[in-house]
């Protein structure tokens, strides 16, 4: 596989006295489908949050393409009462939001389906032609960027045609049956067009047959779009089916990772798996 | 086109309206309370629109309307007082410290720039945090600002407490729909551009709306920013309106009622705020009058009817939308021609 897209280094997330990810360290390299898995609870959406800048992290450093673009260290009262890992410890700060992390070509979908909603599937889309802007305030409000508004419709257009969103274009994004929604809120993400896409639990409610197509679409917008994935899912199918590689996270902390044969046959990894699979 | 035929008749329609109230003036006194319902209507139209441009369209919730008018309308007669009328307006600051007067219309253009700057400042800090803290923010600034332009160190500027007057002033119906019209056709077309989609998709999710890069502080402002640039403008045309201004009638009181005007007229529907405007002002100013009125029927004092009671009714009235239509007149539909005619507008979001 290709150069490292992603590496997370020493990435420690901590909410008061609880630490929900602990000095993480994992690689995602170009053109990968990497899966993080794990119990409720693990951390793995926190992950997700310190990657897209969501949340500043308490301790450690995240690279995009080699560039780092998040960094932080415990200071001021988290000083005193940080629980991570002290040997990794680093002393710089980088702290975007959010929205600078998706203008540099991650994008990212949510456990909870975040959708627009009082908006049509057309518009959902739409809203991620608005970063790519060239007009102003001004000359947007006085409708002179004709051009550059027949330019975002029509890829937008286009972008529902290649995943064959365009039979439910009109219809108010909430309508669409659950499935879809998922569906939709990916390919808003890609809409942004990113090199590293996020998802967080793609198949999280879906039943067999929908997780087959899911799993289908993933492999395909991989390829068609040129995509590096990286993606949290409990649908053990899905997972051992797509991925080249899986990470394991358990209260925080990573517990194994390698290939799905090598994952899959991991003690610890069943042993924390079995004992929430009960539960759930 | 079917697009093009909707725009002619619209464009007929509003050269209709402006015939029609032209006609008017020259029919019927300039006295009658219909020139004041239309005036204050108009103005009001242009507050609500911009209120409802925040708390309908980006989802930002500000209590600070009545601030921002007051320093739209100062800005407005601090700029206009004719030069050799000054000693008199100011008398008791010999005259003030500004010696020029601009013309009207310039005024009105740099009241609305004085009110975005102020908002500007507040948006600094605050919009950074959570909303509510805005709406709190906003409201302290109304009530500060109208304690600081009758501060008697500022007189000077302000002339303290005493009336601000003798400033120029249109006095045709005309002028007040045609500029609030102007105005209200800008906030329109800013909220169908590619802004006005990020502001609506940072309401309906901020969470989204950055995951789709969409930087919030950014929107945030420019959204207060516009809609404060707009309460200042419709300030100065509520100073020319009433021909002269005092710091004290900017009160809270005021900003719930352009506050209840937007939730009459549905949260997120231009056209709705503007026609619940004219209702709320043809009510207020004219119907519901006699509210207020201690009234005698012979010798018998009809109960409650009294100085203030109007607010009672009020308030009673908005608790009732509130409770039972809380999605007003319009909900967030507009009002158009071509729906009224009954066809059924295609789903939104096709070519604008
Ligand atoms: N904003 C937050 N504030 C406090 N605790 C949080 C916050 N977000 C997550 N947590 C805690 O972090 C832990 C990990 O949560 P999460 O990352 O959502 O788990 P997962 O996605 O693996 O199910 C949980 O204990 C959760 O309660
Ligand atoms: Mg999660």
């Amino acid at each position: 596989m290709g150069e490292t897209v992603l590496k997370v280094e020493n990435v420690t997330m901590q909410f008061g006295g609880v630490v929900a990810v602990d000095n993480l360290n994992l690689e995602v390299n170009r053109g990968e489908i990497v899966s993080l898995i794990g119990p409720n609870g693990a951390g793995k959406t926190t992950a997700f949050n310190v990657i897209t800048g969501v949340y500043p992290p308490t301790n450690g450093c995240v690279s995009f393409n080699g560039k780092v673009i998040v960094e932080n260290f415990p200071k001021g009262k988290m000083k005193k009462i940080y629980m991570g890992d002290p040997v990794a410890v680093r002393s710089q700060t980088v702290q975007p939001t959010p929205d600078k992390i998706t203008r540099l070509g991650i994008a990212r979908t949510f456990q909870n389906i975040r959708l627009f909603k009082s908006q049509t599937v057309f518009e959902n889309i739409l809203i991620a032609e608005h970063m790519r802007r060239t007009s102003n305030l001004l000359t947007a409000t006085l409708h002179l960027n004709g051009e550059e508004e027949r330019r975002m419709r029509t890829e937008a257009d286009e972008l529902l045609h290649i995943l064959e969103l365009d039979d439910v274009r009109d219809e108010m994004a909430t309508s669409l049956p659950y499935g879809k929604q998922r569906r939709l809120e990916i390919a808003r993400a890609l809409a942004t067009k990113p090199s590293l896409l996020l998802l967080d639990e793609p198949a999280a409610g879906m039943n067999p047959q929908e997780t087959d197509e899911l799993t289908a679409f993933i492999g395909r917008i991989r390829d068609d779009f040129k995509l590096t994935i990286f993606m949290i899912e409990h649908h053990m199918d899905l997972v051992m089916e797509i991925s080249d590689r899986i990470y394991v996270l358990d209260f925080g902390r990573l517990i194994s990772q390698g290939t799905p044969d090598v994952v899959q046959n991991d003690p610890r990894v069943i042993s924390a798996y079995l004992g929430v699979q009960e539960d759930e | 086109m079917k697009k093009n035929t909707e725009i002619m008749i619209n464009v007929l329609l509003i050269a209709l309206l402006l015939a029609v109230l032209f006609i008017l003036e020259r029919t019927i006194p300039s006295t009658s309370m219909l020139f004041t319902v239309l005036k204050k209507g108009a103005i009001y139209a242009l507050v609500a629109v911009s209120m409802n441009l925040l708390n309908g369209f980006t989802g930002l919730f500000s209590l600070g309307q009545a601030g921002f008018m007051l320093v739209g309308a100062y800005t407005y007669g601090i700029l206009t007082i004719p030069v050799d009328q000054r000693p008199n307006v100011y008398m008791y600051f010999e005259g003030g410290i500004v010696q020029f007067a601009l013309h009207p219309v310039i005024a009105i253009l740099l009241a609305g720039v004085a009110a975005g700057i102020f908002a500007y400042l507040i948006g600094l800090p605050v919009l950074r945090l959570k909303s509510d803290y805005l709406a709190i923010a906003t409201l302290g600034f109304a009530e500060i600002i109208r304690a600081f332009f009758q501060w008697d160190k500022l007189g000077p500027l302000t002339n303290g407490s005493n009336l601000l007057r003798s400033y120029p002033s249109y006095k045709s119906v005309l002028f007040y729909f045609i500029f609030s019209g102007i105005c209200i056709a800008l906030i329109v077309m800013l909220i169908n551009s590619t802004y006005g989609r990020a502001f609506k998709a940072i309401r309906d999710d901020e969470v989204a709306a950055e995951a789709m890069g969409i930087n919030l502080a950014h929107h945030k402002r420019i959204a207060f920013v516009v809609s404060s640039y707009f309460a200042g403008v419709s300030g100065a045309l509520l100073a020319m309106y009433q021909t002269s201004i005092q710091a004290s009638m900017f009160k809270s009181a005021m900003t719930y009622e352009i506050l209840l005007i937007v939730v009459i007229g549905g949260i997120g529907s231009v056209t709705g705020s503007c026609i619940s405007s004219f209702l709320f002002i043809i009510l207020s100013e004219w119907v519901l009058r006699f509210l207020d009125n201690t009234t005698y029927i012979g010798s018998f004092q009809v109960p409650l009817l009294r100085s203030g009671f109007r607010k009672v009714v009020f308030s009673v009235i908005i608790m009732v939308i509130v409770l039972f239509f809380r999605q007003g007149i319009m909900g967030t539909r507009e009002f158009s021609v071509s729906a009224l005619l009954g066809k059924k507008k295609k789903a939104k979001g096709g070519e604008q």
